[in-house]
């Protein structure tokens, strides 16, 4: 592909379409439903981007990837260069290039939106990050001299693997204390397998190991070791720990065997691989009728893996309509395609057993949409007397996550917002001089991206704040 | 990873170990568990840390064999590690100051009550222990109590001590010596049968609930127990709670979840069987 195009002939190019697996196959196995581009298709796609001088795109990214300048790179036949100038902006670009809701980032501010389609931005980069995994050897990696400095981060997810890794880069001495038995956070006991596959993930961390980030699992921070603690033994602390606490309906009901909040449904099938059972210990109930109440990405996460798992009708609850659905469009698209059903305009009431307890259906009752909310959209409204029965044997709740207060509440002087969120500053500091936060636990639940933002930020922070500080003290 | 260093048959079906981990052992305080996950594709199960020895770096489980999970760990010789262990998890016991405290432990609860009245002994209170098995051979830690109070001991068939459940042992200790509080761990309707009898004279009642958990850090919900009006998750909340404000039947019914799942595991344990298995309501 030569990179002489005309902008007319530029033009004329199709967005290419990602490969996927067939979904009345998908719809039944784990693997990663898009294929990825094959190398002709990445660079046809690349040279449907214009170069613009003003690109937009990048201010339409939260952590403003140059990204015409990588798909520059790649219309240039330096696919090296490319990468190095992706990993230079993002260091996870394999799950952002997966997870990342482009359509409402850089993908809706692309000029070649205006009349038609964007350009493909997140296969794009998905592509150029999936080479750079298989050619490590090809990237140069700079590393600043050791600083002697100790930074410990607490929690794996996106934020805190991406802090490591910049303050590893920095010259830091990086600990990750992680709860669970294995790194990575949501990206590996909340996102399914067919959309983000675990070996990516564990590449990442692989990485990571390799630039000489230390990781110990097994270690819940405000149990194992008081924040206190770790103020003491290392120079700075990076609390990236996500809010992974589940939101219940609070309805009658709700502990009915065959209940689930989609945090336990999904860790149960990601996690610890019950759709393995019984070649995996963790059992976990598959259901018939699976009924999954929510309308975000863990919600079609949830669902799609009920289908998967094998039930023979997997639906959605929503009390909005699918104009409000705050999940991926992709991800509604490929749930359509897979045969999930949706019960628009539905809210449930009670959660219905049968003589032994276990789930028998969701008493629901219809809503209608009224004046905007604070969040901007329509507040659902329920219409009097307007009652159904949703037959199913599985409910699983997906209607948020709040901070979990496991390690906030042994730490009286963090201040927290009235949600239990962290509250920082500009910078990513906490209350706590030499503490910082970002991510989830900050922000409450919101994207991969702005967690890796944070965490990029505050490494920064942090190594300004180190640099200010004198050495062979600790902070107390 | 974490060796075993000692493993001591106790009954025909607890056994001890001894395993290397320092820093919980340093730490863990009484009624506090740790969430243990053999390896390869083991489940995560949470088991409470019996016992420690700080110097040593080493924590006690006492695990009772009931399926897939706690056999292949019973198996374990010393030399052999177990995977993961994260902890202490869970809020320590709650204790009070002075008085008299009676500990009731059923069958591998014994174990678990036994840190607690290691406690509240060190802590100056009069600890009785009411404890009980089927017969002589299941009852265990009767000696490690012994060294920390007065000991009743109850068999099912009588074959030793008083013939009987413990609850009839505790029914007659509390209308002669009184208790100013009563910890009870054991199979939920032991636990519960000791709640109906304290409730009505008003003795304050701990009991330690052993719901199906998974992460133990108050993430997936799974472990959820109804304690009064209010949706309690025994992970972080717990495990231990008012025994009088305590839904037992919610808990024993929750706990049988996965019963046919864990027929299935207990039978073909590492087989390519794929038997479909749906949620009993649809059957
Ligand atoms: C099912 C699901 C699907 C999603 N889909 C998308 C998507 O498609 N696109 C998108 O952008 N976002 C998505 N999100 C949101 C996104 O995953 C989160 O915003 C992001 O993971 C937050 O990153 P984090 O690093 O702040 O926290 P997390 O990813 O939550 O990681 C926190 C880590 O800290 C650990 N931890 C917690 N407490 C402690 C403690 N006390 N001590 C030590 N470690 C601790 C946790 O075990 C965890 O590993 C999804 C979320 C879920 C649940
Ligand atoms: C806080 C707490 C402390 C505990 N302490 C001890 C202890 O010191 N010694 C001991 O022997 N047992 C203890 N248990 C119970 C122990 O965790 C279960 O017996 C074990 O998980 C059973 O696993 P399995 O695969 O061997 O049996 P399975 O065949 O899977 O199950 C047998 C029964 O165990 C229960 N169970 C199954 N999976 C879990 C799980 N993930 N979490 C909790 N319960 C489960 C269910 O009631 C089930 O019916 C404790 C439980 C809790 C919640
Ligand atoms: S806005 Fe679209 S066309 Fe313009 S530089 Fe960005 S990706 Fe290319
Ligand atoms: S075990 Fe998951 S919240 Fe308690």
């Amino acid at each position: 592909m030569s990179s002489s195009l005309s902008p007319r002939e530029r033009m004329k190019l199709d967005r290419q379409k990602m490969p996927e697996q067939d979904p009345a196959a998908r719809a039944r196995n784990f693997a990663e439903v898009n294929l990825g581009f094959p190398e002709q298709m990445a660079l046809i796609e690349a040279e449907r981007c214009l170069q613009c001088k003003d690109p937009r795109c990048i201010k339409g990214c939260p952590v403003n990837v140059k990204i015409p300048r990588f798909i520059e790179l790649m219309t240039e036949g330096n696919i090296a260069a490319a990468a190095q100038s992706l990993l230079g902006d993002n260091s996870l670009p394999g799950v952002t290039g997966r997870v990342c809701p482009q359509e409402t980032q850089c993908e809706i501010e692309c000029i070649r939106g205006n009349k038609g389609m964007p350009v493909g931005i997140g296969y794009l980069e998905r592509y150029v990050a999936d080479w750079a995994r298989n050619h490590r050897d090809q990237l140069a990696t700079t590393k600043a001299p050791p600083t002697g400095r100790r930074v410990v981060v607490v929690g794996s997810g996106p934020s805190g693997l991406t802090a490591a890794g910049e303050l590893v880069r920095l010259g830091h001495d990086v600990t990750i204390y992680e709860a669970l038995h294995k790194p990575g956070g949501v990206l590996v006991y909340g996102i399914p397998e067919f959309r983000l596959p675990k070996k990516i993930v564990e590449q990442e961390v692989e990485r990571l190991q390799a630039d000489g980030v230390k990781i110990e699992c097994n270690v819940v921070v405000g149990r194992t070791y008081a924040l206190q603690e770790l103020r003491e033994q290392f120079d700075a602390v990076f609390i990236a720990n996500g809010a992974g606490l589940p939101v219940f309906m609070n309805v009658p009901g709700e502990n009915l065997k065959g209940v689930y909040s989609a945090n336990e449904y999904l860790t149960r099938v990601n996690l610890m691989a019950a759709y393995e059972f019984p070649r995996a210990d963790t059992p976990v109930l598959v259901g018939r009728r699976v009924a999954v109440v929510g309308g975000g990405n863990v919600a079609m996460d949830a669902v799609r893996t009920a289908r998967r798992l094998g039930a023979e009708q997997a639906l959605i609850i929503y009390r909005r309509t699918k104009a409000e659905m705050p999940a991926r469009v992709e991800e509604i698209h490929h749930a359509e395609e897979e045969g999930i059903h949706f019960e628009f305009l539905t809210a449930p009431v009670e959660v219905l057993g049968n003589e032994k307890r276990w789930v028998r259906g969701l008493k629901c009752v219809r809503m209608k949409l009224g004046e905007p909310d604070a969040s901007g959209r329509a507040r659902p409204e329920p219409i009097p007397g307007a009652e159904l029965i949703v037959d199913c044997d599985v409910v699983v709740v997906a209607i948020g996550t709040r901070a979990n207060p496991l390690l906030t509440s042994t730490c009286p002087d963090l201040k927290l917002n009235p949600h239990g969120n962290i509250v920082v500053d500009e910078q990513g500091m906490t209350s706590l001089p030499g503490v910082f936060a970002g991510g989830d636990i900050v922000r409450g639940a919101a994207t991969v991206i702005l967690a890796m933002g944070d965490g990029k930020r505050a490494a920064r922070a942090i190594d300004a704040w180190l640099a200010a500080k004198p050495h062979a003290t600790t902070s107390a | 990873m974490h060796r075993v260093v000692q493993r001591r048959q106790l009954s025909p079906n607890v056994t001890l170990l001894e395993v290397e981990a320092a820093r919980i052992a340093q730490i863990r305080r009484p009624g506090q568990f740790v969430i243990v996950r053999l390896g390869g594709n083991a489940e995560r199960i949470p088991l409470t840390i019996a016992d420690a020895n700080p110097a040593e770096g080493t924590i006690t489980l006492v695990i009772q064999a009931v399926g897939k999970s706690t056999r292949e760990l019973v198996a374990l010789q010393p030399g052999q590690a177990i995977q993961d262990i994260a902890g202490p998890l869970g809020h320590p016991t709650e204790q009070i100051d002075s008085g008299h405290a009676v500990c009731v432990g059923g069958g591998v609860g014994t174990a678990v009550v036994h840190p607690i009245a290691q406690g509240l002994h060190h802590k100056g209170l009069k600890v009785t222990s009411i404890i009980g098995g089927r017969s002589r051979e299941w009852v265990i830690f009767e000696q490690e109590l012994r060294a920390l109070g007065d000991v009743l001991v109850c068999t099912d068939d009588g074959s030793y001590g008083r013939k009987g459940f413990v609850t009839d042992a505790l029914k007659d200790l509390l209308s002669t010596a009184g208790a100013d509080i009563v910890y009870a761990v054991g199979p939920v309707p032991m636990m519960r049968a000791v709640a109906t009898l304290t409730r009505p004279l008003k003795v304050r009642t701990i009991v330690s609930l052993n719901p199906v958990m998974v992460d133990g850090t108050g993430m997936c919900g799974g472990c959820r127990v109804s304690v009064g009006a209010e949706t309690r998750f025994a992970c972080v909340d717990g495990p231990e709670f008012d025994g009088h404000l305590v839904d037992f039947d919610e808990l024993m019914d929750r706990l049988g979840t996965y019963r046919e799942f864990e027929q299935r595991a207990a039978q073909c344990p590492d087989g390519p069987c794929r038997i479909g298995l749906t949620a009993p309501a649809a059957t």
